[in-house]
């Protein structure tokens, strides 16, 4: 299985993630839990989303990028449900050997992530701290899945993007099937 | 004078006079309480006379109060004191006894009439030292318990002296005792605890729910006055008696209710009895025989002190306490008397020596809150330098819940589960009854009574919810809260806006109208369905709570003026479309405040 964690404040004025998520939500072993919709108090039941991931072996962290990190509820998420004891430290393996997938859209195109940019740095001077996050827990990070100038982008290229996600959870899928068949 | 009405006339007005007077300089109410009995009294200026008859009647007041001492303590706890009442109260008997006899043979007394004298003088006044206690708020101190032990002990103990002393004498005692004496007091006994246990509490909550208050303050002075007859017609204590049917409803809904209507009659009892006290100061032996009259009262105090704070480490009391422990008990009490009218009457103890003695044992009860205040003067100097942990530990629960229906019983299950203990005051019989089998301190009583609100310990609370329904009620209490205890902070249920104005108008900054948040929560939910974000409806209400509470914050300077809150109302409400109007539009456009 699984699990989708997806955190947007407006997800139905959401352009580019609506139509990511449209496409992973067609993969059958997907479940996405959107935290917006689940926790509009900010109140976040960590005894369902825990139920969750035990029951996954693939997690994706799919949301916009927001001043160069998650959005707040998603961060909010990391600090309830990924707690000493039991996403880390003594006693805490509950996501050791799973695997994690980031999907992130940046509001800038990628010119915007060089030296003379508007972002200055390179966008993987950004990564370090949802990578470790991940693999603070024992997950197994698998290459992120960017998608720069969000604003601006055609439906063709976003179409073509939103089809190489669904195809990466499929051969995730398919790979689980294998390993227990 | 047979006029009782006149009689009560000089009673009260010698209270009235005496009492503040005696308070405001230190002397304590006790002294006060003496000291207009004294100017009253036959040596004084000789206002009434029958001083035996009215001690007499006033000793109810010392049931009364032993009634309530036991409505505080329940069983459990009782039983929990078993080694300090009998281990403590009987080393204190022996010992101070004992010693008190010897100075008597010395001063010339038989040693019949001295064992008598002496073991009389080793009961301490019960009325004095908890009356003083509670003064001081030490009843709930480590010290306080050891005191309350040794007199536990004492009311038991005197019982069984009473009906001895006639055996020291040549002529004997009357019988009474034996089998059938023993049967009696059994059965009496035996009564009580039904009484207690079984029959009151029905009965309470049917005259509960007939709502006719002073048919309750009859019905519970019925049952105190009851259980005494009850006793003393089986040869026992009546105090002992009042206080086992205390201890029998200590844990029942109906004591703080219980507590507060006995409470009035015990003070004004109890302070007849001080005055009776300060009458039966018999000064004819002072002018005659002044230096032994000084022997006995020094001796006294002296002995049974000393005895006292030597004992006081096996009894638990605190090394720094130890001298108050002292103080507070080193007086004789009621009993002594009533043992020298017995011992006199079986011919041990001489006519002149009953009463110089009767003389000591009053003088000495009027010392105690002398030696007090010497012992405040003694540790201050102390105190200067460092102050004492608070002994004080507390039982009373920190947070007061007036009204347990459906709004309160949140709020209280809440504060349970948190493990803070909570009191719950309700008037309808029927909740209470529920809510006790589900193991709630619940007590039944209209929280608007000051009494009551006393009772259940609004002095040293933290917090009292106001969950009252009835708006006049929820009005009533906060005033009265406000006004009686000032530290008290309030959280209050409003049932509407003009509600919570009324509450807001008084100070009482937390209040959350009853309908309001649940209402704002069903609008989400409908705006949800229809197809608005989750988060979205969040904040569209939260808009719409904060412009309320505008609203409503701008409206109560002038709510009483009718003409202006319409207005406020009004404008408010267009302020609020005009803002949720720009949110939609903004939506509209597609905006989604830069998220992709």
């Amino acid at each position: 299985m699984i699990a989708l964690i997806y955190a947007h404040p407006h997800p139905a004025r959401s352009r580019a993630n609506r139509v990511l998520l449209e496409a992973a939500r067609r993969v059958p072993s997907v479940t996405v839990r959107s935290l917006y919709d689940s926790y509009p108090d900010f109140e976040i039941d960590v005894f369902a989303e825990r139920k969750l991931l035990l029951e996954s072996r693939l997690i994706v962290w799919q949301h916009p990028l927001m001043w160069y990190s998650a959005p707040a509820l998603q961060k909010l998420w990391f600090d309830t449900v990924l707690t000493d004891g039991w996403a880390t430290g003594e006693g805490g393996t509950a996501l050791v050997g799973k695997s994690c997938l980031w999907v992130t859209t940046t509001g800038a195109p990628s010119a915007g992530y060089t030296p003379e940019g508007v972002h200055k740095f390179p966008f993987a001077a950004f990564m370090p701290a949802m990578e470790m996050t991940a693999r603070y827990c024992g997950m197994h990070w698998l290459p992120p899945l960017v998608l720069h100038g969000a604003h601006q982008i055609d439906d063709h290229a976003l179409h073509h993007h939103a089809a190489q996600y669904r195809r990466r959870l499929q051969a995730f899928a398919a790979d689980t099937e294998v390993a227990r068949g | 004078m047979a006029d009782p009405l006149g009689n009560a006339l000089v009673y009260l007005a010698a209270a009235v006079v005496c009492v503040p007077i005696a308070k405001r300089s230190g002397l304590g109410s006790v002294l006060g309480y003496l000291l207009a009995g004294w100017l009253i009294g036959p040596w004084g200026l000789k206002l009434v006379g029958d001083v035996e008859s009215t001690l007499h009647f006033a000793e109810f007041g010392v049931v009364l109060m032993l009634f309530l001492i036991g409505l505080e303590l329940e069983l459990k706890r009782l039983i929990e004191m078993r080694r300090a009442v009998f281990g403590g109260g009987s080393l204190q008997m022996a010992a101070c006894g004992a010693v008190l006899a010897l100075g008597l043979i010395a001063l010339g007394l038989t040693w019949q009439a001295a064992i008598a004298a002496g073991l009389a003088l080793a009961l301490s006044s019960t009325a004095i030292a908890v009356q003083t206690m509670n003064e001081r708020n030490l009843m709930a101190a480590p010290v306080g318990r050891s005191s309350f032990a040794v007199l536990l002990f004492q009311d038991i103990a005197a019982i069984p002296l009473i009906a001895l002393v006639p055996f020291l004498g040549a002529a004997g005692g009357e019988g009474g005792t034996g089998w059938p004496g023993a049967a009696k007091a059994i059965g009496a006994i035996l009564g009580v605890v039904i009484i207690g246990r079984f029959l009151t509490r029905p009965l309470m909550r049917l005259i509960a729910k007939s709502e006719v208050r002073e048919i309750f303050t009859a019905f519970a002075l019925l049952l105190v006055i009851g259980i005494a007859q009850l006793m003393a017609g089986a040869g026992l204590s009546m105090a002992l008696g009042a206080f086992l049917a205390g201890v029998l409803l200590a844990s029942s809904e109906y004591r703080h209710a219980l507590e507060s209507d006995i409470a009035p009659f015990k003070g004004l009892l109890l302070g007849l009895f001080f005055i009776a006290v300060g009458m039966s100061i018999d000064f004819g032996q002072v002018i005659a025989r002044p230096a032994l009259l000084a022997v006995l009262v020094v001796g006294l105090l002296v002995v049974k002190g000393t005895m006292l704070a030597l004992i006081a480490p096996r009894l638990e009391v605190p090394p720094g306490e130890r001298w108050l422990f002292a103080a507070l008990l080193a007086q004789a009490g009621e009993f002594a008397f009533v043992v020298f009218g017995v011992a006199r009457a079986a011919q041990v103890l001489p006519r002149d020596w009953e009463g110089l003695l009767t003389a000591a044992v009053a003088l000495s009860m009027a010392a105690t809150p002398l030696l007090l205040i010497a012992f405040d003067r003694l540790t201050a100097r102390r105190a200067r330098t460092q102050r004492a942990a608070d002994a004080i530990d507390d039982d009373s629960a920190p947070v007061i819940i007036a009204g347990m229906g459906r709004y309160g019983q949140i709020v209280g299950r809440v504060l349970l589960a948190q493990g803070i203990p909570i009191t719950v005051l309700d008037h309808d019989p029927d909740q209470i009854d529920t809510l006790r089998k589900f193991g709630y301190q619940v007590f039944y009583g209209d929280a608007t009574r000051l009494d009551l609100l006393a009772a259940a310990g609004a002095a040293r609370a933290k917090l009292l919810v106001v969950a009252i329904d009835d708006v006049a009620d929820s009005l009533a209490l906060v005033d009265l809260a406000r006004a009686s205890f000032p530290k008290l902070t309030i959280v209050a249920r409003a049932r509407n806006v003009r509600h919570w104005l009324e509450l807001a108008d008084r100070g009482v900054t937390a209040i959350e109208r009853e309908t309001f948040e649940s209402s704002l929560k069903s609008a989400r939910t409908a705006l949800t369905v229809l197809g608005v974000e989750p988060y979205e409806a969040r904040s569209i209400a939260e808009a719409f709570r904060r412009q309320n509470m505008i609203t409503l914050n701008t409206m109560l300077p002038h709510f009483r003026d009718e003409a202006k809150t319409v207005a406020i109302v009004k404008s408010g409400r267009e302020e609020l479309e005009e803002n949720l109007r720009r949110d939609r539009e903004a939506r509209q456009q597609g905006s989604a405040d830069g998220w992709h």
